[in-house]
């Protein structure tokens, strides 16, 4: 289902989601930065953890832990907050994204990616772009256009509503 | 030609064109008004000039049509008629759409064809003779109109005229201006000789006379404008009132011989001074040591003998002398400007820690500049709301023909000045409310005299300060919000239940719902049902609230309130646990303590009494979802919004902060209570408070 489109593409920044390698298109990686104080917005969904000061800007953070129904990310020296520019109906919103620790940056040969499973993962297939494969290990290449799409973060404003979980 | 050059001429002959939508529209009203065909003229005369200077021919075509007939209308060959004012504003937007026939689209040749058949039929109307003399200079022999006479009144104008030394080369005559000038009435010339070089420098094409002319008019400034109107681009030329009759007694003592020397450039302040040290008659003294000419202290003299004020007037004058800045770049240093307010917070608190004296003085005149920048940058954007009024007067008079109705637009503040971006995006609601009560609102003007009312309706739009807001109200006289039909109608939609207790207001405010139009009729301007959600919308996206009374027979009034700016404000910061949050201080009245034993005497009830008076309040805690504990000692901050009083419940008053107001973003968009945040001088962020919501919400929850 998922295309990988062109050269840049082929590099991928890896990060750990409590055991799982995860990885991201480095062209919608913008920085990475140290875990800061998050002020929490109140009335919204457990994964949106809240707003940063991103040198003056105010930066929302989500916590990939709780949207992909894990429990809470614990803070330690290694969690880190990856900034990220996705695609919201045509307008290039940044965001960061709470994550255990960053890795590497990989580069994945198109022939190394492999379509996404249908089954056998916790997440939604729709967020997997595909499973790269690297040495002996799986890296989950992220959609994060699509984890974060417009139907998803819509829940936001929904306020008592429970955080749906991703099954 | 240069784009740029094109897209400067494009500006100003938008602007040129708001100003004569403006005059047409005020000549309507005032037919008379000489100043104001004048205007139009000049309007016409300078889209036609440079239009055909920067290749717009076709539009110096069309327009040198309709400025032929305001040629006439002002030498009073043509009266000023209503059906002038309509074809003329039709003009003037073909004339626009001509202009903006790159990005707006096709023009419809056909309409113009039809418009320039119009006017010069027009002109014909008039004799033939007069016709064919439309020249753009007026001709000074002619006697005037006697309005023109009336209305501007006698004045005495100061008229310092340097022409380009190589003026003659563009085929101008010098005398000719002077004797042109000299017929529009009593006159005195005084030529300044002394620039003219020696003869065997002399370059006898040049021009290197200038000249003082104190000129003694009825016909008005515009009519000696007019005189150099070719020469404007290649000469010097200020005028000035020196003294018109209305104002004798302005300023009793007037100025003496030196100062007007000074003033007018003569002679320098200095040369004056030691002239000045042996006391002798100035003016005569001053020609004895040929610091000025005999011409010059006579010239002097003579305006002397004529003139009371004069000083307040050209100060304003200067004053008003502008740049012209791209929006974009205001918008970048308004920006920058908030930077450096979040800066200089960081600055005062790391000072504040160290407890270094000097770098406490360091921070605080930092803190005092910053501020100062602040207002200045933000006062560069603010602009008069008038502006956009006159939009609205068109669209009153345009609409109120639609419907056959009589209405006349009544404006004031339009001086009251206001953030380019507000302003901006307040249009769009505005033209709503005007339209709703010019299509609901008013009545016909059978059913008004019916109803003992005058035929022609008014609709009021008024504009005012207050605090750090701006109150906006459009208030019309017509029939009325009614009641019942917006209760019957919200039962309807689901919105209320029919047993439902409310008040006027509350029912009023129903129409604020999405979807919900009481109109039985859909017409092309109003009533579809989608408009009232989307202005509250708009206004509630501007940070401000609307709000909407009625009497039925007698009108309503809706009322808006909008913050002066989108950039920064006042706040007063409170916290909750360990967040922070900040509120405007504008609308913050005073901070209370709430004890346990308060809150044990209310019974339950979210009811604090401040000196007699009982004030509901909210908990910011259980609002929020806070799961600690509130400590023993909690603060309570009263607000008040349109005349309620809410108090807001938070572990701790902080203080007064300056907070540059950040958009949550696009994830956040939809999250109610919260308006926005600001980052605090520690680098971490705090939420601002949207107390209208919280409120609302208070309420809904019962």
């Amino acid at each position: 289902m998922a295309e990988v489109n062109n050269i840049e593409m082929n590099q991928y920044l890896t990060f750990m989601l409590k055991d799982e390698v995860f990885g991201l298109a480095i062209g919608q990686v913008r920085e990475v930065l140290d875990f800061t104080n998050i002020t929490k917005v109140p009335r919204t969904p457990e994964y949106m953890r809240g707003v940063i000061n991103l040198r003056g800007s105010v930066v929302p953070v989500v916590d990939l832990h709780l949207k992909f129904g894990l429990e809470q990310t614990e803070k330690t020296v290694n969690t880190c907050i990856i900034i990220v520019e996705i695609n919201m109906d045509g307008e290039i919103t940044v965001l960061g994204a709470l994550a255990d620790s960053v890795q590497e940056v990989v580069e994945l040969e198109p022939e190394q990616i492999e379509p996404a499973p249908k089954i056998g993962t916790k997440l939604n297939t729709e967020f997997i772009k595909g499973m790269g494969k690297r040495d002996e290990e799986f890296i989950i290449l992220l959609d994060i256009d699509k984890v974060f799409s417009n139907e998803e973060l819509m829940q936001v404003h929904r306020a008592e509503a429970p955080h749906q979980e991703i099954s | 030609m240069s784009d740029q050059h094109i897209e400067v001429f494009r500006e100003e002959a938008a602007e040129l064109l708001a100003s004569l939508e403006t005059a047409l529209l005020e000549l309507e009203e005032s037919p008379q008004d000489q100043e104001l065909v004048a205007q139009v003229f000049r309007a016409m005369h300078t889209i036609k000039g440079s239009g055909a200077m920067f290749g717009f021919d076709e539009v110096a075509e069309f327009t040198h049509e309709v400025e032929t007939v305001f040629d006439l209308v002002r030498k009073g060959e043509l009266p000023v008629t209503g059906n002038l004012v309509s074809q003329s504003l039709s003009a003037r937007d073909y004339i626009r759409s001509l202009l903006e026939e790159d990005t707006e689209g096709e023009v419809d040749r056909a309409q113009g064809q039809r418009l320039m058949e119009i006017f010069r039929s027009m002109a014909q109307e008039s004799s033939p003779k007069a016709a064919e003399q439309h020249d753009e200079t007026p001709d000074p022999l002619e006697p005037s109109a006697d309005a023109e006479q009336d209305l501007a009144g006698e004045a005495t104008y100061r008229i310092r005229l340097r022409l380009a030394e190589d003026i003659s080369l563009s085929g101008t005559r010098p005398e000719g201006l002077l004797r042109e000038l000299s017929e529009l009435g009593p006159c005195k010339v005084v030529a300044q000789p002394e620039l003219i070089p020696l003869l065997d420098t002399l370059v006898p094409e040049l021009c290197y006379v200038h000249w003082d002319i104190i000129l003694n008019t009825s016909r008005g400034i515009n009519a000696i404008k007019d005189v150099f109107i070719f020469v404007e681009d290649d000469a010097e030329i200020n005028i000035d009132v020196i003294d018109d009759n209305d104002s004798v007694d302005s300023d009793p003592s007037y100025k003496r011989i030196g100062e007007i020397l000074v003033e007018r450039g003569d002679i320098s302040q200095e040369e004056l001074d030691s002239i000045l040290a042996p006391a002798k008659p100035i003016g005569q003294k001053l020609v004895d040591m040929h610091k000025v000419t005999t011409g010059s202290v006579q010239a002097a003299l003579h305006e002397q003998e004529m003139v009371r004020e004069v000083r307040s007037q050209r100060k304003t004058k200067e004053s008003t002398s502008s740049v012209r800045v791209p929006a974009d770049r205001l918008d970048e240093l308004v920006n920058r400007v908030g930077e450096l307010v979040t800066v200089q917070a960081r600055l005062s608190q790391a000072a504040n820690m160290r407890n270094d004296n000097e770098l406490l003085a360091i921070a605080e005149e930092v803190e005092r500049l910053t501020a100062e920048l602040r207002d200045t940058s933000l006062n560069m954007r603010m602009l008069p709301i008038g502006t956009t009024f006159s939009k609205f007067k068109r669209l009153v008079r345009d609409l109120s023909n639609e419907l056959n109705k009589k209405v006349d637009l009544k404006t004031t503040g339009a001086e009251t000045e206001i953030d380019k971006t507000v302003i901006e995006k307040l249009n769009d609601p505005l033209v709503h409310l005007i339209r709703n009560s010019l299509d609901h609102g008013i009545e016909s003007p059978e059913t008004r005299q019916a109803a003992n009312k005058p035929a022609t309706g008014t609709v009021l739009l008024a504009a005012a300060h207050s605090g750090d807001s701006v109150e906006l109200i459009i208030k019309d006289d017509g029939k009325g919000l009614d009641r019942d039909a917006i209760f019957t109608k919200g039962v309807e939609r689901g919105l209320i239940t029919p047993d439902a207790q409310l008040s006027d207001t509350e029912v009023f405010n129903l129409i604020f719902a999405p979807g919900f139009s009481t109109a039985q009729q859909v017409t092309g301007i109003s009533g579809r049902g989608v408009g009232m959600d989307v202005v509250k919308r708009a206004i509630d996206n501007l940070r401000g609230n609307i709000c909407i009374d009625s009497q039925p027979g007698e009108g309503s009034t809706i009322t808006i309130r909008i913050p002066l700016t989108l950039a920064i404000v006042e706040s007063l910061l409170v916290s909750v646990d360990e967040d922070n949050y900040a509120l405007p201080l504008s609308i913050v009245e005073e901070c209370v303590e709430l004890s346990q034993e308060d809150i044990a005497r209310a019974h339950g009830r979210n009811l604090i009494n401040v000196r007699e008076q009982i004030v509901p309040y909210i908990p910011l805690r259980e609002e929020f979802d806070v799961p600690s504990e509130p400590p023993p000692l909690q603060q309570v901050v009263i607000t008040s919004v349109n005349g309620t009083q809410v108090g807001l419940v938070v572990d701790q008053v902080i203080g007064q902060h300056q907070s540059v107001i950040k958009s949550l973003g696009r994830v956040y968009r939809d999250v109610q209570g919260i308006s926005g945040a600001t980052i605090l001088g520690d680098g971490s962020v705090a939420l601002i408070l949207d107390i209208n919501h919280l409120a609302y919400r208070a309420e809904q929850a019962g």
